[in-house]
């Protein structure tokens, strides 16, 4: 019989933390299948982040650390400036990536530092029980903005992909979705392109993938899913940011 | 040993990292480490060596983390404000086990404080810089030759204990120009880095370099295992210099540029018949407890002479356990203390000159 569906290699066989109907298990089996298909486990170092993915660490099957929190993409700095020939990635959550860790991010950023970064925004921080996100959609309520983001008060969402896109360093920038297979075929390509850029020695990549978080939003998963398509993809549209091999093409 | 030449202090230390194998460096400009990052920024890339002007001492910090975990020498220098931020990093290198040296040329404070000569920072940097059940060994240069000595000496405890390792200098040692040579190296054996994260290559089991543990007996039996290692540092690498010790009655406690000054109180208290000595710490952690606990008995005094409000005063004390008298004589804010201050106070106590 043959096999048709598998673990990939550089996925750890254990099971994860993750709550149910979550979807950071699918992002993180898409990274593991691109690591196998570019068969790049064995040079590469991921840069785990302080938040939900905070035990990334014991998931992925190539050497790994813990960062501290927004930290990530300054320790994969100094990852990849001390041995070139590694691969480096972060995976990020909203809060650790755009609210703690902007400057870490933006300067990584126009650096042009030659890294990957797997962004995961869920608009909610998941970990520490449900609070505001730098990325949490306007009215949307959470435990402390129990009656509505209102940017008045809390200010307004951040969009990453927008925001890194006008900087110089970066090599590609793509928002992509876990809500629908065709949108997490999309996902896997985005992924693939980023780390192959990195290969390439392209200079700074970043994949920014919406996601659910059905625990905090109080939703099934299910229902999560809807909420993406209905509410973040339109403040958070779709697509490529920025791509310097579709400019070369040009 | 090679020819000598004349260097100001920040630069010998700079000179003497790179001498001794350090290829990257990370730091955020500040007043006054800046010859330092200066020379790196020139010399680096010269053999091929990164040098990295950071966002910020948050960011650099953690740069240095990311290197050290690669497995290569790493070095960071700053200033007090920005030791203050680099905490947090230094906190997780500490908890990670990872090797680094980071440097602080102090100057006064605290908040923004000022830009001159200070040794203020005496409890940050033995207490524990940042969160958590930790030290991290801390080194007191004296002369310019000493400030290169001690960096090889850095790199090769941080390398050999998996720690960080503070070379706790000042204004005064900074930006002051001594002859020195630069030796060839320490000739310690140093161990393999196995744990370093390079790529498994396919070869080894992953290698996770990481200080969450959130079991807490698990965590508990890590910090337990890093105080293990510091016991056995206490045991082993207490430095210190004994200047004039013999028949001191009236001993002086002194490190890094006030040790300067207080020498120069001692030869004159000398000269006047007072029976007076030093004791300099060169380790600030491990603190030379031995040689404060064997003067003891000679002693009827000690003398702390400090650029703070009296902070190395505490552990002089827990080292004597509080059997003689321990006095202070300091200046803070960067005001230097003058020998005539010293030779004052060491009249005061000691009951006048014989």
């Amino acid at each position: 019989m043959s096999v048709v569906f598998d673990r990939p290699k550089a996925l750890s066989p254990v099971s994860t933390h993750y709550c149910p109907g979550c979807t950071h298990g699918i992002i993180h089996r898409l990274v593991a299948e691109v690591l196998d298909e570019l068969d790049l486990t064995g040079r590469t170092v991921g840069v785990a982040p302080v938040g939900c993915s905070v035990m990334a660490y014991n998931y992925f099957e190539c050497d790994m650390t813990e960062a501290a929190h927004g930290r990530a993409p300054a320790q994969a700095t100094g990852l990849k400036r001390a041995n070139p020939d590694s691969i480096v990635f972060t995976y990020q959550g909203d809060g650790d990536l755009a609210a703690i860790g902007t400057a870490e991010t933006v300067h990584a950023a126009t650096r042009g530092e030659n890294i990957t970064i797997i962004f995961v925004n869920n608009a909610i921080y998941g970990m520490t029980g449900g609070q505001m996100a730098p990325t949490t959609l306007p009215n949307q309520v959470t435990q402390t903005t129990p009656y509505g983001r209102d940017v008045k008060v809390a200010g307004h969402p951040v969009r990453v992909c927008e925001m890194l896109s006008t900087l110089d360093g970066v090599a590609y920038a793509e928002r992509v979705s876990m809500d629908t297979v065709p949108h997490i075929n999309a996902a896997k390509k985005a992924i693939k392109k980023a780390f192959q850029y990195q290969v390439e020695g392209k200079g700074f990549t970043i994949v920014e993938v919406l996601s659910t978080c059905p625990t905090n939003w109080g939703l099934s998963p299910v229902k999560a899913l809807g909420w993406l398509q209905e509410n973040m993809i339109p403040h958070y549209p779709l697509g490529v940011y920025k791509d310097i091999g579709a400019e070369v093409q040009k | 040993m090679a020819d000598k030449v004349l260097m100001k202090g920040n630069e010998a230390l700079a000179e003497a990292a790179m001498c001794a194998g350090c290829r990257h460096f990370f730091g955020y400009p500040i007043t006054p480490q800046t010859e330092i990052s200066a020379y790196l920024s020139k010399h680096m890339p010269k053999v091929g060596g990164t040098f990295l002007q950071a966002e910020s001492e948050v960011a650099a910090i953690n740069m240095v983390l990311g290197a050290a975990a690669a497995g290569v020498r790493v070095m960071t220098s700053s200033s007090s404000p920005g030791i203050s931020l680099k905490s947090e990093g230094i906190s997780y290198i500490a908890g990670c086990d990872l090797p680094a040296v980071i440097v602080n040329v102090q100057r006064g404070g605290p908040g923004l404080g000022g830009i001159q000569p200070s040794q203020a920072d005496y409890y940050q940097a033995t207490r524990g810089l940042g969160h958590g059940d930790f030290h991290m060994i801390v080194l007191a240069p004296s002369t310019v030759q000493e400030v290169i000595d001690l960096t090889f000496e850095a790199f090769d405890l941080a390398d050999l204990y998996r720690m960080p390792v503070l070379m706790l200098s000042d204004g005064i040692l900074g930006q002051m120009m001594e002859p020195a040579s630069f030796p060839e190296g320490t000739g310690r054996t140093l161990p393999e880095k196995d744990w370093a994260v390079t790529g498994t290559q396919g070869k080894r089991k992953k290698n996770i370099v990481n200080s969450l543990y959130l079991q807490p007996d698990e965590l508990e039996r890590k910090v337990m295992e890093r105080y293990e290692r510091y016991d056995a540092i206490k045991k082993t690498e207490q430095k210190c210099e004994r200047f004039m010790m013999d028949d001191a009655e009236y001993v002086v406690v002194a490190y890094g540029a006030s040790a300067r000054v207080a020498k120069n109180a001692i030869v004159a208290a000398r000269a006047e018949g007072m029976k007076v000595g030093m004791i300099r710490p060169i380790t600030l952690w491990p603190f030379p407890v031995d040689a404060i606990r064997e003067a003891t008995e000679q002693a009827k005094a000690f003398l702390t002479v400090e650029l703070s409000m009296g902070q190395m005063i505490d552990d002089v004390r827990l080292a004597c356990e509080c059997k003689k008298p321990v006095h202070l004589c300091n200046r803070t804010g960067g005001m230097i203390v003058k020998p005539q201050e010293v030779l004052a106070k060491l009249k005061e106590i000691s009951g006048g000159a014989k």
